[in-house]
């Protein structure tokens, strides 16, 4: 994992003494609400529904043992005793109080934490491929790259006030698990013909009220030219996007206006100018960062371990996890084990000061203190030894954090939706819970197969609704609640974006449509079909004729 | 003409709060002074911003109630979500000390 220098210290440190002092001000009548609230915001503090929500950035989804206790600990002395991972791969504390604010983002900098570009118009927190450095599948460490941008990122003067919000998002490997296709960069590590690692750049993909896919306007970038690449993409948006409606100013927004073509060429224009100039990265700092992501110290193990092997047919209850949360590692004798944060009826990505601090001792005793956090609002456990994965099993599910559902129905995103978000229309939370007992019984959840439900509470689109298998969002109809059902979408390397099936339904009919929309397609499937399979062979239609003649 | 209360959130520590008649701030709707017609709201916005300026509260709206329950409740249901707290976690919010 990365660790900070003096500089990344210092600046952490040095703005939780400016917040201190803010608040101070604020509280002493020297800040109005209009001055200090962009303040608040550009460390993370927003005001929500009951109270004020503290977001807290976990840069590319990494934590450690130590950063998670930490966070146990904050939940249970400043909060209320728990914490939600979101969608961004960060984590939202519901309850905090202003004035105690500072003392948690001093808490935050003594583990290497802090909340900034959590929030306001500048580049986010940068997301990552939650298996990087595990993955089978993988051609280099999408780490490294999401390290360099960070740190080019943070604070960037030119990049600090922007059109609207940034979200850049890498994966590592040509199987897209970080949604690259919707952010408004993307960017997928890959090799050229000759072997040498770079990019391909993806501009202008987004959900919200206008969800689109993104440009691909390199196909391979050289790894070297990464940081004044971006500095010419952020340069042309910085300048062009459209600042007098917040509505159209995503980088999206100025890439559909001026098509493609021209808004490569304009980056491409930009570049000249800038490449090979003192805003790359020297290859000694990528080296020097890189030493951070080395690989920890693996035991050279034999693959397919006899344990495991045995206790898979031994317990069939651990052989269901194993087939569900279990993922290859690239190291022999190693596993990736998924935790999932969606038990039967509980609430997506909520997990307990008493989960937290377990989970944390999990990872320290079985996969060398390393944690991720995974934009479907999961956990995972990075590196665990083939030979340990029972023992894992058997303590997760002590702590109720071993649900063998992942990737099934019931591994919902949702957004806080109106339980909590003072932007939401409609609640999500509910309906996940609603959804995930109704398809309780797990061998329906397998017969079913993989199936991504995805809900938002409004039409900001922070639980990804456009890109759900199945998508609900939730819509205010003359104070009532309703949902509209979109299918189809995806948000892996064939992104989709999901098309309405027909009239928004009322909150009490959302469950028994998802089991009119799953019957249908049990109904319609051939053999070995996912559910996505059989929609892109057939279509809306079907699912419209049964949902609707249902209701 | 419907009625209505004044709703902000307390600036220390973000909770949802209602104007009472003494012109203070509870955090129970039920304590709250209604008020009925656009210029009574008015005036009584009038004393919310002065609480504002005064760092009590931030944020201050008018919000519709009905009482013909007999209870005091917000017609929005999302005002009825600020008053009671989140309709996942019963165990907190306003709802876990009524």
């Amino acid at each position: 994992m990365y660790l900070y220098d003096t500089i990344d210290q210092s600046l952490v440190d040095q703005r939780v003494e400016q917040f201190r002092g803010q608040v101070r001000r604020r509280m002493a009548g020297e800040l109005s609400e209009d001055e200090f609230k962009p303040l608040r915001l550009m460390n993370g503090l927003y005001l929500q529904l009951h109270a004020y929500m503290l977001r807290v950035a976990i840069p590319y989804g990494t934590l450690s043992s130590h950063q998670m206790r930490k966070l146990a600990h904050i939940a249970q002395r400043y909060d209320k005793g728990y914490g939600h991972f979101t969608t961004r791969q960060n984590l939202q504390f519901n309850w905090p109080k202003l004035e105690e604010t500072p003392d948690i983002l001093a808490e935050l900098a003594d583990v290497q934490m802090h909340a900034l570009q959590t929030s306001g118009n500048c580049i986010r927190n940068v997301t990552a491929d939650q298996y990087a450095g595990a993955a089978a599948d993988e051609v280099a460490d999408p780490r490294i790259t999401a390290e360099v941008v960070r740190q080019w990122s943070t604070l960037h003067p030119e990049f600090s006030f922007l059109p609207r919000k940034f979200k850049i998002a890498v994966t590592g490997s040509s199987r897209d698990r970080a949604a690259v296709r919707v952010h408004d960069i993307g960017l997928v590590v890959k090799r050229d013909e000759a072997g040498a690692i770079g990019y391909q750049v993806i501009v202008g993909g987004g959900l919200g009220r206008t969800p689109m896919i993104g440009a691909t306007v390199r196909d391979f970038l050289p790894k070297r030219h990464l940081l004044s690449y971006l500095e010419a993409i952020l340069r042309v948006y910085n300048q062009a996007g459209r600042r007098d409606n917040m509505y159209k100013a995503r980088i999206k927004i100025l890439v559909h206006a001026l098509g493609a073509e021209e808004f490569i060429r304009r980056v491409e224009a930009e570049w000249e100018a800038i490449r090979d100039s003192a805003v790359d990265l020297p290859a000694g700092e990528h080296d020097r960062i890189a030493t951070f992501f080395a690989p920890p110290r693996f035991e050279a193990l034999p693959n397919n371990d006899g344990e495991f092997a045995r206790y898979r047919l031994e317990d069939r209850e651990f052989a269901q996890w194993a087939r569900t949360n279990v993922a290859p590692h690239k190291q022999l004798g190693y596993a990736i084990a998924n935790i999932s944060l969606k038990p039967e009826g509980g609430i997506p990505g909520d997990a307990t000061t008493e989960q937290m601090n377990a989970i944390a001792a999990i990872a320290e005793r079985f996969s060398f203190g390393e944690i991720r956090v995974t934009h479907e609002q999961n956990l995972v456990l990075p590196h665990v030894r083939q030979a340990d994965l029972y023992g894992v099993w058997q303590t997760l599910k002590s702590h109720d954090l071993a649900t063998p559902n992942l990737g099934l129905i019931s591994d919902i995103i949702a957004c806080p939706g109106m339980d909590y978000c003072s932007l939401a229309n409609a609640r999500s939370i509910p309906l996940a819970q609603d959804i995930s007992k109704r398809f309780a019984d797990l061998r329906r959840q397998h017969d079913i197969g993989e199936l991504k439900v995805k809900i938002s509470g409004c039409i900001n689109a922070c639980g990804h609704h456009h890109v759900g298998h199945i998508g609900l969002l939730g819509v205010d109809r003359k104070g009532e609640e309703y949902y509209q059902i979109t299918l189809g979408g995806s948000a892996d390397e064939n992104t989709n974006l999901g098309k309405i099936v027909g009239p928004a339904v009322p909150y009490d009919k959302v469950g028994s449509a998802i089991e009119t929309i799953t019957n249908t397609y049990i109904g319609l499937r051939a053999d070995g079909e996912s559910f996505l399979d059989t929609y892109r062979r057939v279509g809306n239609d079907p699912f419209k004729e049964t949902l609707y003649a249902a209701h | 003409m419907a009625m209505q209360v004044i709703s902000a959130n307390r600036l220390v520590d973000g909770l949802v709060v209602y104007m009472t008649g003494g012109g203070g701030w509870s955090e129970r709707i039920a304590d709250a002074q209604a008020v009925t017609g656009k210029e009574v709201g008015e005036v009584a916005m009038a004393a919310a911003r002065v609480a504002e300026e005064a760092r009590i509260i931030v944020e201050p709206y008018l919000i519709d109630i009905d009482e013909s329950s007999g209870e005091r409740r917000p017609t929005r249901y999302r005002e009825l979500i600020r008053a009671k707290g989140p309709t996942v976690r019963l165990d907190i919010g306003k709802q876990a000390e009524l």
